[in-house]
C-alpha cells in the first residue's frame, strides 16, 4: 500500500516533468556529466585494480625477484678489450638466501644463456634457462604436453629439456615432439614437456618466463656450459662472468614479503661490493595502481565534483523558479487540505526523479567514456555493479538534496495568498 | 443518502465567539474583523455580503480555517478550532470543507477527473477508487463526458461546476463560494446558483460571500457586512426553503 503510494507518486513527478521535456532535460545535464565523469572514474580505478592483479597472478602474489644486473662502474668498463665482467648474484647468495629466512617457503635460481639449438632440421637460438624443479612452483603455468622439471632430473643431472610455447613455436614442436632429442649448444637434450608461458610487463617488472625457450635442470646447466658467457655486442666480444641471473623467492605470507625484501637487500649490500643485483617486490606494483588510480580519481572526481554541484544547483534553480510558476497550484492543493510535508514530498519526488533520471542518462554517458578510454588508450576499465549503484546513488541524493530547499519553500506559500495570485 | 433529519435539524454548525483578526501593516494595526459573533445552522445557506475592504474575504478565510484569528471562539461543529496549528487545520479542511472561487483554480496541468480527484488523493483513497468517484462527481455536475479534458478547453460555466464536483468529492458538511458567479455571465451564473441550492436542499450548509445583491437574493439568510463588522442579519424564518 505505502509503496503503490510512492510509485503513484513518482508517476505523477514524471508527469509533471514531462510537461516541459526540454527544461527538464536542460536541467538535469549537469547531473548528467557528473555521473558520468563518476561512472568513468570507478571503471577506470576498477580496470586498474584488476590489471595490476592480473599482472601480481602472473608474477606471483607471494613472490619477490632478484635479479642480476650490471653495476654502473662495470658497465663503464665492460667496453674495454678483453675484459671480464663479473657481477650478478652467486650460487653462495642463493644458498644465503634460501638458509636465512624462516618465512621463505621455497627459492629457485635461474641461470639464463642464449644456446644455438636445433629440433630435427629446425635450427634456432633458444633462451635456455637452467633452474631448479621449484621453479614451476613459483611461477606456476599450464602444462600442455609432457611434464615438468623433477628433483631426479636434478639429482641424476638428467639431459632433459622442457619447452616453452614460445620455444615449442620457435622450433615447430609440438605435442608429439615428446620424447625427441633437441640439441642445445653441443649437447643432446630429450624433450620431456611444454608448458604454457605469459608474457608482458607489470610496471618496471619483467613476467618471469617472459624471455624464455626452454628449461634444463640447473646441474644440468652448470656442468655442461659453466658460468662464463661470451657475448657478442656491435662486433666487440665480452666475456661475462654470471652464476645466477635470477632468484625468485616465495614468501609464506603476502604481508610479510615487504619485509623478507628488505632483509634479502641488506643481506645482498653486505656481501656485494658493487650494486649489481635489484630486488623487485610484484605486491609493490598494487601501491604503484593505487598511485595511479589515485590521479584519475582525483581529475575525474573533480570533474565529477564540480559537475554534480552545478548540476544540483542548476536543479535547485528550476526547481525554485518553478515553485513561484506554481505557487497557485500550491494555493489551490493547501485549501484542498495538503499538509505542508505533502507538498514538501511532492517537489522533493519531482527533483529526485529529475536527478535520477539524469543519473540514468549521465550513467549510459559513462559507458560511453571508458570505452572511449580503452579504445583510444589501452588501458583496462571495468563497470562493476558498485559502478553502477554508487552514481545512481548520488543523483539521487544530489536531488534530495538540493530539492530540499526549493521544496520547503513550497510548502511555506501562504494558500490565501496564493490563491489570489495571477 | 443524505439524512434528511440532518437538514432540517437546526443545530448550529458554525459559532463565531467575538473573533478578532489583526493586521500588523507596519506600524499600523488593522482590524479587518472587530468582534464578530455569528452562529450559523446546519443546512443553511448564507450570502456573507459587504463592499470590498468590509472584511467579507477575511471572514470567509476564517470560517474556512484558511487563516487564524487574532483572538476570540470559532466552533466548528461544536469543536473549538481557534487554536489549531496549520497541519490540524488542513486536516479540516480536507475533511469537512469544500471550497469554491471565483477564478475556478483548476490545475490546469491534470485533467478534469485528476482535478476533482485530488481531495480523495490526499484522503488517501487509492487511484482506481478515485477516478471512479471522480467520474460520478463529473456525470452529476453534467459533464460526465469532459472527464479527460484539461480545463482549459471548457468554457467558465464548465470550469465552475469541475470546481464544485472537486468540492464534493471530500462528502464535506460546508461548501464555501467566494464569489462564485464573478467571472460567469448572468445565464451560467444562475445555473451554478441552481447547484449550490440543490445541494443545499440535499442537506449541504453553503456559505457564499457575494457583493451583489440579486446573488445573494438566492440565499435564505444575509450577513452585511461594514468595517469589519456585522452592520446587520437578515435571517430567514423559513427553514425548510
Amino acid at each position: 500500500m505505502r509503496q503503490t503510494k510512492i510509485l503513484r507518486n513518482i508517476l505523477l513527478g514524471m508527469e509533471n516533468l514531462l510537461l516541459h521535456k526540454l527544461r527538464s532535460f536542460l536541467t538535469m545535464l549537469g547531473v548528467v556529466f557528473g555521473v558520468g565523469s563518476v561512472v568513468a572514474m570507478l571503471s577506470v580505478g576498477e580496470g586498474a585494480s584488476k590489471e595490476a592483479l592480473e599482472q601480481i597472478r602472473k608474477l606471483g602474489s607471494n613472490n619477490i625477484i632478484i635479479s642480476a644486473k650490471k653495476s654502473a662502474e662495470e658497465e663503464a668498463t665492460s667496453t674495454q678489450h678483453a675484459h671480464m665482467s663479473i657481477y650478478g648474484l652467486t650460487y653462495e647468495d642463493h644458498h644465503r638466501i634460501s638458509e636465512s629466512f624462516t618465512n621463505i617457503q621455497r627459492t629457485a635460481p635461474v641461470k639464463l644463456m642464449r644456446k644455438d639449438s636445433r629440433l630435427r632440421e629446425r635450427a634456432m637460438e633458444l633462451r635456455v634457462v637452467g633452474t631448479t624443479p621449484e621453479w614451476f612452483k613459483l611461477v606456476p603455468r599450464k602444462v600442455l604436453a609432457g611434464r615438468v622439471l623433477i628433483p631426479p632430473d636434478e639429482d641424476k643431472q638428467a639431459p632433459v629439456a622442457v619447452l616453452t610455447e614460445f620455444g615449442a613455436r620457435k622450433l615447430l614442436a609440438t605435442e608429439h615432439t615428446i620424447g625427441e632429442t633437441v640439441r642445445i649448444g653441443g649437447d643432446q637434450f630429450e624433450v620431456v614437456g611444454i608448458v604454457k608461458s605469459e608474457s608482458g610487463q607489470a610496471g618496471n617488472i619483467q613476467i618471469p618466463d617472459q624471455e624464455i625457450d626452454a628449461y634444463i635442470p640447473m646441474t644440468v646447466a652448470r656442468n655442461y656450459f659453466g658460468d662464463i658467457f661470451a657475448k657478442e655486442t656491435s662486433g666487440t666480444r665480452v666475456m661475462e662472468k654470471v652464476e645466477l641471473h635470477q632468484i625468485i623467492v616465495q614468501v609464506d605470507e603476502p604481508k610479510r614479503v615487504e619485509a623478507v625484501a628488505a632483509g634479502i637487500e641488506r643481506m645482498l649490500e653486505k656481501f656485494h661490493k658493487k650494486e649489481d643485483y635489484a630486488v623487485s617486490v610484484p605486491l609493490a606494483l598494487l601501491k604503484q595502481t593505487e598511485a595511479t588510480k589515485r590521479t584519475f580519481s582525483i581529475v575525474l572526481g573533480s570533474i565529477a565534483g564540480i559537475s554534480l554541484l552545478v548540476g544540483g544547483i542548476g536543479i535547485m534553480n528550476i526547481m525554485l523558479a518553478s515553485v513561484t510558476e506554481r505557487t497557485r497550484e500550491i494555493g489551490i492543493r493547501r485549501a484542498i487540505g495538503a499538509k505542508r510535508r505533502q507538498i514538501v514530498f511532492q517537489f522533493l519526488i519531482e527533483t529526485t526523479v529529475l536527478s535520477t533520471t539524469g543519473g540514468i542518462i549521465g550513467l549510459g554517458v559513462g559507458a560511453l567514456i571508458p570505452f572511449l578510454i580503452t579504445y583510444f588508450s589501452g588501458m583496462v576499465t571495468l563497470m562493476t555493479l558498485k559502478g553502477i549503484l554508487l552514481p545512481l546513488l548520488i543523483s539521487m541524493t544530489i536531488g534530495i538534496l538540493f530539492g530540499l530547499y526549493p521544496a520547503m519553500h513550497a510548502a511555506k506559500v501562504d494558500p490565501i495568498v496564493a490563491l489570489r495570485h495571477e | 443518502m443524505v439524512n434528511q433529519g440532518h437538514a432540517h435539524d437546526n443545530a448550529e454548525i458554525i459559532r463565531l465567539e467575538n473573533v478578532y483578526k489583526i493586521y500588523q501593516m507596519g506600524v499600523q494595526e488593522v482590524k479587518a474583523l472587530a468582534g464578530i459573533t455569528v452562529s450559523f445552522k446546519r443546512g443553511s445557506f448564507w450570502a456573507i455580503m459587504g463592499p470590498s475592504g468590509s472584511g467579507k474575504s477575511t471572514m470567509m478565510n476564517i470560517l474556512g480555517c484558511l487563516d487564524r484569528l487574532s483572538s476570540g471562539r470559532y466552533y466548528l461543529e461544536g469543536q473549538d478550532v481557534s487554536g489549531l496549528d496549520d497541519d490540524a487545520l488542513s486536516e479540516l479542511r480536507l475533511r469537512h470543507l469544500g471550497f469554491v472561487f471565483q477564478s475556478f483554480n483548476l490545475i490546469p496541468q491534470l485533467t478534469v477527473q485528476r482535478n476533482i480527484e485530488l481531495p480523495l488523493y490526499y484522503l488517501g483513497w487509492d487511484s482506481t477508487r478515485g477516478a471512479q468517484r471522480a467520474q460520478e462527481l463529473a456525470d452529476e455536475v453534467g459533464l460526465g463526458d469532459r472527464a479527460h479534458h484539461r480545463p482549459t478547453e471548457l468554457s467558465g460555466g464548465e470550469m465552475q461546476r469541475v470546481a464544485i464536483a472537486r468540492a464534493l468529492a471530500n462528502d464535506p458538511q460546508i461548501i464555501f463560494a467566494d464569489e462564485p458567479t464573478g467571472n460567469l455571465d448572468t445565464t451560467t451564473g444562475e445555473q451554478i446558483l441552481e447547484l449550490l441550492k440543490k445541494l443545499n436542499r440535499q442537506g449541504k450548509t453553503i456559505i457564499i460571500v457575494t457583493h451583489e445583491a440579486a446573488i445573494a437574493t438566492h440565499a435564505q439568510n444575509k450577513l452585511h457586512m461594514l468595517d469589519g463588522v456585522i452592520d446587520r442579519i437578515e435571517e430567514s424564518a423559513d427553514e425548510t426553503n
